[in-house]
């Protein structure tokens, strides 16, 4: 894992002393709410519905056993006992209390973490693939990349006010676990036709009230011109963007208004001019010092235990199940990665409890050499366990409710804070996952269903990614009630796709009505190995539809 | 349901708590003991008092809200409101 450098120490711990002072004086009375506000957003400070709410980065979601102890420790002392992970790989906790928040960022700088740029019009916390370093199909590991983009974007004097916020994500592997191309800048590590890795540039993807898959504007940029190349679009981003209207601001629509091809060559022309600056050239040696970050760690030297883990899964069916649910092959022989549903049933999709937290910093220490991840569909990973170690594993996360079998099933669903704790929310996100999670709870009914994503997002902002679910859920307010919207065929993938509109909204009471209907009409209509996504590709809208307000269309009627 | 009333809805500067406004210019967490204005004048002196409150930075973001009565208990009418008011229809294991 990147450890911070001196720099990083005193710019952190600068930081936290500045905003110290401004909230003295904010408390005092010498800043007024107006004047506060943008200072606290920079720290990753909002004020929602009931209180305030901190976000904190976990960059490209990477968290060592003593981060997440840490994180233990605030949830307990400063917040309710708990925290939510987001989409952005973040970690937000909801009940912060302004006077105690210079505690919790010392706190947080303590273990060489930070709120910076968790909010505002600035380039955000970069994510990645959650598998990196680890996946067997990974090409190469984007954390180095991710952290040399995340040194060059912090406190960028040129781009602090950008016309909107900018979220960069990267993978090294063709299946894209990172949902790359949904985000202001994708990028993906491909070979050129020489073999030489660099970088496929993709531009203009997002999701909010005007979603776009992103486009490539770049097949392969050598590794070497990462940074003047970022340089060049935010530049061309900074100075096109729409500042007039924050709906229109981010890149997406500059993208879009101005064709992919058009924005390519501005970037082209701004990019030939600044390409060999020197200081957007990284010196190899400054590469090859954060990647040493990054090398293999202690693993031993192992031979493959597959067989052993097939006879314990043999004898046991439940840990059968939650190995083909929830294990995936390690490019290390003798080695595992195993995913850790915050999926429960019953339980907010995301949320840890201080004592989960401490839990599973012990086994991280015991079973994954002390380091793991958090993914973007807001679950845990633990990248290096033992095969050998599995069986003992699952035990002990069964213990604190943490070894469902459910990931990539439809139980394993993306869902925002909505309007339980968002103050731009329309309609509650949480207890619509909840419903459903205790509607399907049948484990060998949901492998039969196979992979099916279903995000949930409380408003158009689209923080649960509602857009790019196989299923989508967008809840709405109507005459001051809730009604969710469904959406069908959203991919996040490297075919990624934005879902289909099924027809008028529905009740928080009809959608897991709703979501069986759909599913029987899916297993009535796949043919072979088909996933959801395929069937539905291949059959389109009208037969789900059908489906869901046919025969028997749902009451429309809310239930508040 | 008309209203029943409005009263002043805001977070406290200090620690975000959602608070309103009572009688004696005080914020309280007990929707029982806020302030109810029964008509637009009233409503309009309780919303200047909490904006001279907001210009002291005791609170930020007040606002009125429509309260109806649900059995003799005050409910606002907003679903937003109801949220704001008795606190997330989730996680109530963990109440602080
Ligand atoms: S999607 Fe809307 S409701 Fe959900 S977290 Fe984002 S802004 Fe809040």
């Amino acid at each position: 894992m990147y450890r911070y450098d001196e720099f990083d120490h005193t710019l952190v711990a600068e930081r936290v002393a500045t905003f110290r002072r401004q909230v003295a004086r904010r408390l005092s009375g010498d800043l007024s709410e107006d004047q506060f506000k943008p200072l606290r957003l920079m720290n990753g400070l909002y004020l929602q519905l009931h209180a305030y709410m901190l976000r904190v980065n976990i960059p490209y979601g990477c968290l060592s056993s003593r981060q997440l102890r840490q994180l233990a420790f605030i949830a307990r002392r400063y917040d309710r006992n708990f925290g939510h992970f987001t989409t952005r790989q973040n970690i937000q906790y909801n009940w912060i209390k302004l006077d105690e928040t210079p505690d919790v960022l010392a706190a947080l700088a303590a273990v060489e973490m930070n709120a910076m740029q968790s909010s505002g019009n600035c380039v955000r916390n970069i994510t990645a693939d959650q598998f990196a370093g680890r996946a067997q199909d990974e090409i190469e590991d984007p954390r180095p990349w991710c952290e040399l983009i995340r040194q060059w974007s912090i406190l960028h004097p040129e781009f602090s006010y950008l016309p909107r916020k900018f979220k960069i994500a990267v993978s090294g592997a063709p299946q894209d676990r990172a949902a790359v191309k949904l985000h202001d800048v994708g990028l993906y590590l491909r070979p050129n036709g020489a073999g030489v890795i660099g970088f496929e540039v993709i531009v203009g993807g997002g999701q909010g009230r005007l979603p776009y898959v992103g486009h490539t504007i770049r097949e392969w940029l050598a590794k070497e011109d990462l940074l003047s190349y970022l340089e060049a679009i935010l530049r061309i981003y900074n100075l096109g963007g729409r500042r007039d209207n924050p709906q229109k601001a981010r890149i997406k629509v500059q993208v879009n208004a101005l064709g992919a091809e058009e924005f390519r060559r501005l970037v082209d022309e701004e990019w030939e001019q600044i390409r060999f600056t020197p200081q957007l050239t990284v010196p190899r040696a400054e590469i090859e010092r954060i990647t040493a970050y990054f090398a293999d760690p202690a693993w031993e030297q192992l031979t493959d235990a597959s067989a052993t883990v097939a006879r314990q899964r043999s004898a046991d069916p439940a840990f059968d199940v939650w190995n083909r649910a929830n294990v995936v092959a390690h490019r290390r022989p003798g080695y595992a990665i195993v995913n850790l549903s915050l999926k429960a049933p019953g339980i907010a999709p995301g949320d840890l409890t201080a004592d989960q937290m401490d839990k599973v910093a012990e086994l991280t220490d015991r079973f994954s050499l002390g380091e793991l991840r958090v993914s973007h569909r807001q679950n845990l990973v633990f990248p290096d366990v033992q095969q050998v170690d599995l069986q003992a594993l699952w035990q002990a996360l069964q213990g604190v409710s943490l070894a469902t079998p459910n990931i990539g099933t439809l139980t394993d669903i993306i869902a925002c804070p909505g309007l339980d704790f968002c103050a731009l929310a329309n309609a509650r996100a949480i207890p619509v996952a909840q419903d459903i999670g205790r509607h399907f709870t049948d484990v060998a009914a949901l492998q039969d269903i196979g992979e099916l994503t279903i995000n949930i997002s409380g408003c158009m902002n689209a923080c649960g990614h509602h857009h790019v679910g196989h299923i989508g859920i967008l809840g709405v307010e109507k005459n001051g009630l809730e009604f969710y919207q469904l959406t069908l065929g959203g991919s996040s993938g490297e075919d990624a796709s934005l879902g289909d509109r099924l027809g008028r909204s529905i009740s928080a009471a009809e959608v897991p009505v709703a979501i069986e209907a759909i599913v029987t009409r899916y297993k009535a209509l796949r043919e072979g190995e088909e996933r959801f996504l395929d069937t539905y590709r291949r059959v389109g809208l009208e037969p789900f539809k059908e489906a869901v307000y046919g025969q028997n269309p749902p009451r429309r009627q809310a239930v508040a | 349901m008309d209203p029943t009333g409005q009263m002043v809805l805001a977070n406290r500067l200090a620690d975000g708590q959602v608070v309103f406004l009572a009688t004696d210019g005080s914020w309280v967490e007990d929707i029982a003991r806020g302030a109810l204005a029964r008509d637009a004048v009233a409503a309009q002196r309780l919303l200047a008092d909490a904006q001279l409150a907001e210009s002291r930075n005791v609170v930020v973001e007040p606002y009125l809200i429509d309260i109806r009565d649900a059995a003799g208990r005050r409910q606002p009418v907003a679903f937003r409101e109801a949220i704001r008011a008795a606190g997330p229809t989730v996680r109530t294991d963990l109440e602080g």
